[in-house]
């Protein structure tokens, strides 16, 4: 890591938005006392490394239609967990597919975002779900008031910190 | 060109110093229409932002999504205080006796487990939380297909 508070700044301003001008990362440069290819090279070491999951545009669901949105929970067959998730998470129209740690008053462990244009649609899916995997134990939670969405800021203090005790090993 | 010009943005988005250029030149049009077009797909609020996604257990976050059971004449309180957490992202209420559902993303376990208690303790509800034991899909880009086979 060459530089821990570069890296550390340029991590803040990626989960931020980039211009679409000629060289976007000028700014940032003049503010940061480096050149703009030290920018480039930083975001692509931690995209090698994996700390940047996608670099690019990242889209608004609502605005390409679907507004239809239900989380649906499912009652896992024990046993075939995997093969059931892997099967929800291939329908386009599920966005996240998860088996989590269930209390014993919620026994449905498999946790699917479905999204959708309209009310039928929303049920096609959840209709198709339950004639492919054969559940038909399930939830449909929709939401009723969104309280909060927003984008999380993560801190790369932690992970420097951590980063650099291995380099130093 | 727009489906081609969204594909590139988002899946091939060039490590460049000049980023926009790169993409005119693979597209074969001028850096001024890529701009262009990129302006328009920003205000049609089709493309929320051009930046990167963090991992976030890459760099050891603990995320976890939450459920607690609010008496109704509480649940506007109660989301307040859940919402007012930095560490809270998305936080509804649905239609369910679990009334209230959040995600809390904290740079470790035990401080995600910290923050659980301590609202516990400020609202009087108790907060169950379901943390991820496997992942088989997340942030998916959108295909535009309705297809669904019934």
């Amino acid at each position: 890591m060459k530089n821990k508070l570069l890296t550390k700044k340029v991590a803040e301003f990626i989960q931020g938005h980039i211009d679409p001008v000629h060289r976007p990362f000028k700014p940032l440069a003049a503010q940061l006392d480096c050149t703009e290819a030290d920018i480039v090279s930083i975001i692509a070491e931690l995209k090698a490394k994996g700390i940047i999951r996608r670099f690019g545009a990242i889209l608004r669901h609502q605005q390409a239609g679907f507004t239809c949105n239900a989380m649906v929970a499912w009652q896992a067959p024990l046993g075939r967990e995997d093969e059931t998730g892997q099967k929800m998470a291939a329908y386009p129209q599920v966005s996240h597919c998860y088996l989590r740690q269930v209390p014993g008053d919620f026994p449905y462990q498999l946790f699917t975002m479905i999204h959708a244009r309209s009310a039928e649609e929303l049920q096609d899916v959840v209709n198709a779900i339950v004639k492919s995997t054969g559940i038909d134990n399930y939830q449909v939670l929709h939401s009723v008031k969104e309280y909060k969405k927003v984008s999380m800021r993560y801190e790369l203090e932690d992970w420097l910190k951590a980063w650099d005790e291995e380099e130093s090993r | 060109m727009q489906k081609q010009l969204l594909d590139m943005l988002q899946n091939r988005f060039p490590l460049s110093e000049t980023p926009f250029l790169h993409l005119a030149d693979e597209l074969g049009v001028t850096e001024g229409e890529v701009i262009y077009n990129v302006r328009l797909l920003l205000e049609q609020g089709v493309i929320r932002r051009i930046g990167a996604i963090i991992d976030a257990r890459k760099i050891g976050y603990y995320s976890t999504l939450c459920a607690c059971q609010v008496p109704p004449q509480d649940l506007e309180a109660v989301a307040k205080a859940v919402s007012a957490l930095p560490a809270v992202t998305h936080n509804y209420s649905r239609d369910h006796r679990y009334n209230l559902w959040f995600t809390l993303s904290a740079p470790s376990e035990e401080a995600a487990r910290q923050l659980l208690t301590a609202l516990e303790e400020q609202t009087g509800v108790k907060m169950v939380s379901m943390p991820a034991l496997r992942m088989y899909k997340i942030d998916a880009r959108f295909e535009m297909s309705d297809q669904v086979e019934k």
